[in-house]
């Protein structure tokens, strides 16, 4: 049975694998530009008159192309500027603050607890081992304090990855013709924040092994 | 076999508070001789220098690391044998396992309490 349809004369498609490989040297990163001319390639190759089906999908990629035209022109507008030199470093400097602030009154917390510990050192019986268990746990429950930096250094870091990715957008959409693309990745990779992929820092309670976890793993080696 | 509490012991943490907490944690326990560094090229040259009877380091430290640090000591003729704890707030099992295959004694995970710090030391000098 003959096919009813009868959309019109196509491209062959040894030519437009020809074009794309062409456009892809042109362009080995994937652009936005890229894809518009791939999609003007295909548009331009079509010949004869339109089906409805064909004039409805046209209709839906100009719509797309308005869209993305529209993104462009609102992601252009993004002021960046104020993100990198003020949002990014006045949260960093908040994060620094608090990590000055608990530091300090964690000193003044164990300068005191030393003093009951000598205090300790000098009582005999029941209440110095009473005091001194107790500044065993104020001891233990200071090295919050190591934890909290970590996390909040670990906050810095994704604060200033986002600060990074936010740049690659407006310099993928919104860059002069010609210039090049940097990845985000390129630019943590540029800023050193990709060395030391084994460390991690805290984890969070639900993703972190507990000690009884490590001793489980130090054992199997035994 | 009872255990030297007379022995020095090096303490490596490049966060001072936390070197001030185990400090004082090993002196609850009786370790009065203790020796600090912030880093562990620092904490090398102490070692080479001196003699000590106990490493108790953190990982992440600048320019070296923990895990740097426990390499050189066990590619030092001298060193390597020394007993190596590391206290660390990696406590993912990849971490443990490098450790463990770079020839570290034992590992604590941060934050930690007192008993598992002596628990680790008396099984790490040979009382556990």
């Amino acid at each position: 049975m003959a096919d009813p349809y009868q959309g019109p004369a196509v491209i062959p498609q040894a030519i437009l694998a020809e074009r794309l490989a062409a456009i892809r040297q042109r362009y080995p990163e994937a652009e936005p530009e890229a894809v518009a001319e791939i999609v003007r390639a295909v548009v331009s190759s079509m010949r004869g008159d339109l089906s409805a089906q064909e004039t409805s999908l046209l209709s839906e990629i100009e719509e797309l192309g308005r869209t993305i035209a529209s993104a462009k022109a609102e992601i252009a507008a993004l002021r960046v500027d104020d993100i990198t030199g003020s949002d990014i470093p006045f949260a960093t400097d908040e994060l620094d603050a608090i990590v000055a602030h608990t530091a300090a009154a964690t000193e003044a917390i164990l300068e005191t607890c030393e003093t009951l510990d000598q205090v300790a050192s000098d009582l005999n019986g029941p209440a110095a081992a009473q005091l001194q268990d107790a500044t065993t746990r104020i001891y233990e429950a200071c090295s919050f304090q190591d934890i909290t930096g970590q996390r909040i250094t670990k906050v810095v870091t994704t604060l200033k990855a986002i600060e990074a990715k936010v740049a690659h957008i407006v310099a993928a959409f919104g860059r002069p013709e010609g210039a090049p693309i940097v990845t985000p990745e390129r630019e943590l990779a540029a800023a050193g924040l990709d060395e030391a992929a084994l460390l991690n820092g805290p984890q969070l309670p639900a993703a972190a092994m507990d000690q009884s976890d490590i001793d489980r793993l130090l054992a199997s080696f035994d | 076999m009872t255990i030297d509490k007379s022995m020095s012991v090096l303490i490596v943490d490049d966060y001072k508070t936390m070197l001030r907490i185990i400090r004082n944690l090993l002196k609850q326990i009786d370790f009065n001789n203790v020796e600090e560094a912030t880093d562990g090229s620092e904490a090398l040259a102490k070692l080479r220098s001196n003699h000590f009877g106990l490493v108790i380091s953190d990982w992440n430290m600048s320019p070296m690391t923990g895990l740097q640090l426990l390499q050189e000591v066990r590619a030092d003729a001298r060193l390597k044998t020394l007993p190596f704890i590391m206290v660390t707030a990696e406590s993912k099992a990849e971490n443990v396992v490098v450790a463990k295959q770079a020839g570290v004694s034992n590992y604590i995970v941060k934050p930690f309490n007192a008993e598992t710090l002596r628990e680790k030391i008396e099984k790490v000098l040979g009382n556990g």
